[in-house]
């Protein structure tokens, strides 16, 4: 949008404000990943120094225990000693199939919703819109007893199923808004031609809907990939995913002391999301805006 | 679109929804109304040289056997709401009745493990909506302010801590306010106390959790607001200034009316999502300090025994406070759309 220059020039006081706060804010923002990134190249004594705080940025006892101002040792112990792999793979299988059979759903489900002008459309958004409120654990303490019954516990295609079914009121209000934007004309000309609802939507709809659906992907990636009360209930020790593990090295690791453990591992499981944000960003925020904006 | 093609087009999703959320619902209702069996307990008669006593003894094999049969367990009715756990009317009403002050009540009262929780959860969620939602537009209008070529950059440092996974991001902070950490000995020396520790406070934690809750979520309100922002129309704003109006008059006249169905926007979904505030607590281990409802149905069910009627009970009981929260959003949308 454009910006007419009444809007831009600010009086001295305030813009100095303005910027004053906006650099406190991205200090609050970026700093405690970054202090994190670099804490997790050294060692333990230095990423909680009781001595002097400014040992977590030289490093003196990492130099004094391992040679170099920077170790590897908290990675090494993560993803070989404790395995940590194990967990990325089981987060990726996990992300690849919530997003896919996710999005397959919600697309489908969003189109009809869109396209629909009776009161069970609404009604279906209203249920969804509750659905969406609901803790996640709320749900998971009444799946336990009939998993453990019908040996259904534990497996990553049982976790991949819940995901799905509790990602899509989300995925569904999104979908739809998106789809909303879409023209009826352009279906429904297609449908005057002579195809029906199901040729319309795969010749005409499918086409232009990629912006929707990636953004949607986005998201559900999101929920499968930051998901801890599904995955740390329903999962067991050697199928877990990413998020319960770390959480798992603080129960074990603490006390041994290797809290650096953790530490390599958090690193590891935001990198990813990391690069996430800086290649769709703009998916991201026009996600975020999609419910929002257009009401 | 007709009935037929709209059943056939939302039905995969339908079916997940249904399995999954309805009936799991339903599970938690009955497994409320229940409880596991008690102990079998056996008379047993040892005859001796000395004649025959009686003693009782719990018979482990009937009570293994008897528990996996049934493994809903017996009806208990309304037992599951009303014990210590949850509702717990008699130890309020004797609370009620052995205090002689406000303050004595309200203690005992937070020994109440379900009180506790539901105090803690409503405390968050309504202290951390409003700033979350104040925060978010300050950052909005100061990025919207700053120049158009570093605001990519911004913008994408600003969203770091919602998009990251909240176990992650609070552990992060975790760390930092750590006795040892950075943050944490910044606040020792700011307090000048050398032994005070965010993990031994239960103010402090508080304080450390809604600063987290704020820290993570401001982000999601600043990019609603800021797309908010690129929309306000200049006309109107430019007719204000022709009008006389000063710049505080065009935000509290222009601005602020064109963001504000985004406030409600965003606030229904805070208070959905800081309703059901979990992973902090995790992270910060912080049951000792606080506990939400969300982390009181886990301690349930991760506990040594696994108590599953609670948890139902409990998970229920947020069930519900989950709809009257909602219930001013779902009356509103109700008259509109009886109105449409």
């Amino acid at each position: 949008m454009s910006h007419t220059p009444t809007q831009r020039k600010l009086p001295g006081y305030l813009s100095a404000l303005l910027t004053t706060f906006l650099v406190v804010w991205l200090i609050m923002a970026a700093v405690p990943f970054l202090w994190t990134l670099w804490g997790s190249f050294k060692v333990e004594g230095d990423f909680f120094s009781k001595a002097d705080w400014t040992n977590a940025l030289t490093g003196e006892l990492t130099i004094a225990e391992t040679g170099g101002a920077f170790t590897g040792q908290g990675y090494y112990g993560a993803w070989v000693q404790e395995e940590f792999w194990r967990a990325v793979m089981n987060s990726a299988i996990v992300c690849f199939f919530v997003v896919t059979i996710s999005l397959t759903c919600s697309t489908l489900a969003g189109y009809a919703l869109s396209r629909s002008t009776y009161n069970y459309a609404f009604w279906f958004l209203i249920a969804a819109l509750i659905f969406r409120a609901m803790p996640p654990i709320t749900l998971v303490s009444g799946y336990l007893l009939p998993f453990f019954e019908w040996n259904l516990w534990g497996h990553l295609s049982t976790t991949i199923i819940v995901l799905v079914a509790i990602n899509q009121p989300f995925s569904l209000w999104m979908m739809t808004s998106f789809f909303r934007n879409i023209p009826k004309d352009l279906d429904e000309s297609a449908m005057v031609d002579g195809c029906n609802r199901i040729q319309a939507f795969r010749h005409v709809i499918l086409p232009v809907m990629w912006p929707g659906v990636i953004t949607t992907g986005l998201f559900s990636f999101l929920l499968a990939y930051n998901d801890f009360a599904v995955t740390a209930l329903l999962l067991e020790k050697d199928n877990q995913t990413m998020i319960p593990k770390i959480a798992s090295f603080l129960g074990t690791t603490q006390t041994k002391g290797n809290v650096m453990f953790a530490v390599a591992a958090v690193i590891s499981a935001t990198a990813p999301l990391f690069v996430l944000i800086l290649f769709f960003q703009r998916q991201i925020v026009s996600g975020l805006t999609a419910g929002a904006v257009k009401g | 679109m007709r009935h037929k093609t709209f059943l056939l087009f939302v039905a995969p999703s339908l079916i997940a929804m249904i399995a999954l959320i309805v009936f799991p619902v339903i599970s938690v209702v009955i497994q409320s109304f229940h409880a596991q069996h008690e102990q079998v307990i056996e008379v047993v008669e040892n005859c001796g040289p000395f004649g025959c006593t009686q003693t009782t003894a719990v018979n482990q094999e009937a009570t293994q056997a008897l528990r996996e049969a049934e493994p809903l367990g017996r009806w208990v009715g309304m037992d599951n709401y009303i014990n210590r756990g949850h509702l717990a009317f008699a130890e309020l009403a004797d609370a009620w009745s052995s205090s002689d002050t406000w303050g004595e009540w309200w203690t005992k009262v937070m020994n109440l493990p379900f009180y506790s929780a539901i105090v803690f959860t409503l405390t968050f969620t309504f202290i951390v909506t409003p700033l979350t939602i104040a925060l978010g537009f300050a950052i909005a209008v100061a990025v919207n302010s700053a120049a158009k070529a570093i605001r990519g950059p911004l913008i994408f440092v600003s969203l770091l801590p919602f998009i990251i996974n909240p176990i992650v991001g609070s552990l992060v902070l975790f760390w930092m306010v750590d006795a040892r950490g950075i943050l944490g000995q910044a606040i020792q020396w700011l307090a000048d106390d050398p032994d005070l520790s965010v993990k031994a406070s239960t103010p402090m934690m508080w304080i450390m959790l809604m600063v987290y809750g704020i820290w993570h979520s401001a982000p999601f309100a600043f990019v609603v607001f800021y797309a908010g922002l690129q929309t306000v129309n200049q006309d109107t704003n430019e007719a204000a200034m022709i009008d006389g109006a000063n710049r505080w008059q065009r935000v509290r006249y222009v601005t602020i009316p064109h963001i504000m169905p985004l406030v409600t926007f965003v606030a229904l979904i805070q208070l959905m999502d800081n309703f059901r505030v979990f992973e902090p607590l995790i992270s910060f281990s912080a049951e000792a300090h606080a506990q939400s409802l969300s982390t009181y149905i886990l301690s349930d069910l991760t506990g040594e025994t696994v108590l599953f009627n609670s948890a139902a009970a409990t998970s229920v009981l947020t069930v519900i406070c989950v709809g009257i929260l909602l219930s001013p959003v779902l009356v509103r949308t109700w008259r509109d759309f009886k109105r449409a």
